[in-house]
């Protein structure tokens, strides 16, 4: 009954054409929704709300680490003089902080060679991590190349691939030189070329299309510019 | 009335009053031939003690309506030819109580800890009374339910359970053998030996393959560009909290559409058809 004196009051400045129209039960003057429907709809949205707050930030929290790039890390790992340019030496050194042995990768350090076309003044210094599924490779000497013991992997002395299932060449890290020491930093995988791309997991292709197949994640360095 | 004969008494329904003969009391033929001697305090005692545990249950089922349900799924029918083989899905169900079980008490023991969890597992197999046991049964468990599920699900489609109007409960069951799998994924990395580390390193990097997202979906794993001091925890959270929880979840699902829907005869058994008014019909073969 308040309903109905309401729709008097309201529908007092209409036309007398637009007040003979019966309105629907319910509704007001010029609405298009009921009370019921009107608070249905507050509520739900409400709820939608509140169930919000909750989700967005624990999905948040959870997937932020994907946006998180971690300190830059050096290490230092030799003399100068330690290091040649026509064979590595292995060295082992933290790549991630507080897990211990767990945290520590190795790489194959050697100058770079003139005759590869290198800057003799450059380390270059090659991951142990296959390209294909994360395996160790191994440097061997008899044979000048990386071979990897689970699938059968080989890269020549530059860590091309020259054989099996690996996807790209092998990963590097990038080095400088502080007080006549060696010093290894952030890793960064490479083109068929060699030429530096931001750090991709292994099995996953650069170059080309692919890079835009299997993006850059943020979480990653970016590649030293020039070789 | 049949089938009350089946029903254990707490859980049959109540006679309506004025119905049957109230099964408790003497019947009446006996009190013409001899007068019943009164009962003792003791035996009266002894009597309602007997009935205590029927009261418990009927107590409970008064306020929960619970015999209803259990009758009906206890007693449902089952098809002519129910064999060994649809023993395999309870067989499966039973492994997963089993790794639940043993899981939660690993739990006690196990620290999620890089540094320390090599040594939690090391101090459960070698120090804690049965702890290589208990280990052994989530260990070796875990293979045997993965074996039970495909067998399960060889049984389901080798016998065409999957048809109409079961789609949906395969489906849920493919759900389970993913969770399945994801449990025995994330499970592999807490020991947190070599072999562990090593195979989730390989694991994680082939989901890494996929192309566009697979990148991100190995950072969200690794919760970081490489496997750090919160991967282990994270596989942790996961294996033991996540999705234990959606399995139990979509197991009351499974298990609610498999006694709604039925289970079907085995295929070798053929429906009794009538016969049908056309002889000529192709279906009816060479008779």
């Amino acid at each position: 009954m308040a309903d109905e004196a309401n729709k008097q009051n309201g529908a007092e400045g209409a036309s007398p054409a637009e007040r003979a129209k019966p309105d629907p039960p319910g509704y007001f003057e010029g609405e298009s929704m009921t009370r019921r429907h009107a608070f249905t709809v507050a509520s739900q949205a409400l709820g939608g709300i509140a169930g919000a707050a909750i989700v967005l930030p624990a999905v948040g929290f959870a997937v932020a680490p994907i946006f998180h790039r971690g300190k830059e890390r050096w290490e230092a790992v030799g003399r100068v003089d330690d290091f040649v340019e026509d064979t590595y030496r292995q060295v082992v050194f933290t790549e991630t902080e507080g897990i211990g042995d767990a945290g520590k990768t190795t790489a194959y350090v050697r100058r770079g060679s003139k005759q590869l076309g290198e800057d003799p003044k450059q380390m270059v210094a090659v991951s142990n991590r296959c390209a294909h599924l994360g395996c160790p490779v191994r440097f061997v000497e008899a044979a000048g190349n990386f071979i990897c013991p689970c699938h059968g992997g080989v890269y020549d002395f530059q860590g091309k691939r020259i054989g099996g299932p690996p996807v790209r060449p092998l990963d590097q890290f990038q080095t400088r030189i502080r007080n006549g020491q060696v010093e290894l930093g952030p890793r960064y995988s490479v083109t068929s070329q060699l030429e530096p791309v931001r750090a991709r997991d292994p099995g996953e292709f650069t170059g080309g299309i692919w890079e835009y197949l299997y993006p850059p994640r943020p979480s990653t360095f970016p590649p030293p510019s020039g070789s | 009335m049949k089938l009350d004969s089946l029903i254990p008494a707490p859980l049959r329904k109540p006679a309506k009053p004025g119905e049957g003969n109230g099964a408790k009391g003497p019947a009446p033929a006996d009190l013409k031939t001899s007068p019943p001697e009164r009962p003792s305090d003791a035996q009266r005692l002894g009597e309602r003690a007997k009935d205590a545990p029927a009261d418990v249950l009927a107590w409970l089922d008064q306020r929960t309506a619970a015999s209803g349900f259990l009758t009906g799924m206890l007693f449902r029918k089952v098809p002519k030819g129910t064999n060994w083989f649809y023993t395999l899905g309870s067989a499966t169900l039973f492994a997963f109580i089993v790794q639940a079980t043993t899981g939660v008490f690993l739990a006690m023991f196990y620290t999620p800890s890089t540094t320390q969890a090599y040594a939690s597992i090391a101090h459960i197999n070698n120090d804690v009374f049965l702890g290589a046991f208990v280990h052994g049964m989530h260990k070796w468990g875990s293979s045997v339910m993965v074996i039970l599920i495909f067998l399960h699900m060889g049984r389901t489609f080798f016998f065409g359970a999957y048809k109409y109007p079961r789609e949906l409960n395969w489906v849920i069951g493919v759900v389970l053998l993913i969770l399945t799998m994801t449990m025995a994924f994330t499970g592999y990395l807490l020991p947190f030996d070599q072999r562990s580390f090593w195979a989730s390193v390989v694991g994680i990097n082939i989901n890494g393959t996929g192309p566009v997202l697979g990148p991100y979906l190995s950072d969200f794993l690794r919760a970081g560009p490489e496997l750090g001091a919160t991967t282990l925890s994270r596989f942790y959270a996961i294996h033991m909290l996540l999705i234990p929880g959606a399995i139990i979840a979509l197991i009351g699902a499974h298990l609610y559409l498999v006694v709604k829907l039925g289970t079907t005869a085995p295929p070798w058994l053929r429906a009794d058809r009538p016969k049908v008014a056309s002889p000529t019909s192709p279906l009816e073969g060479g008779e």
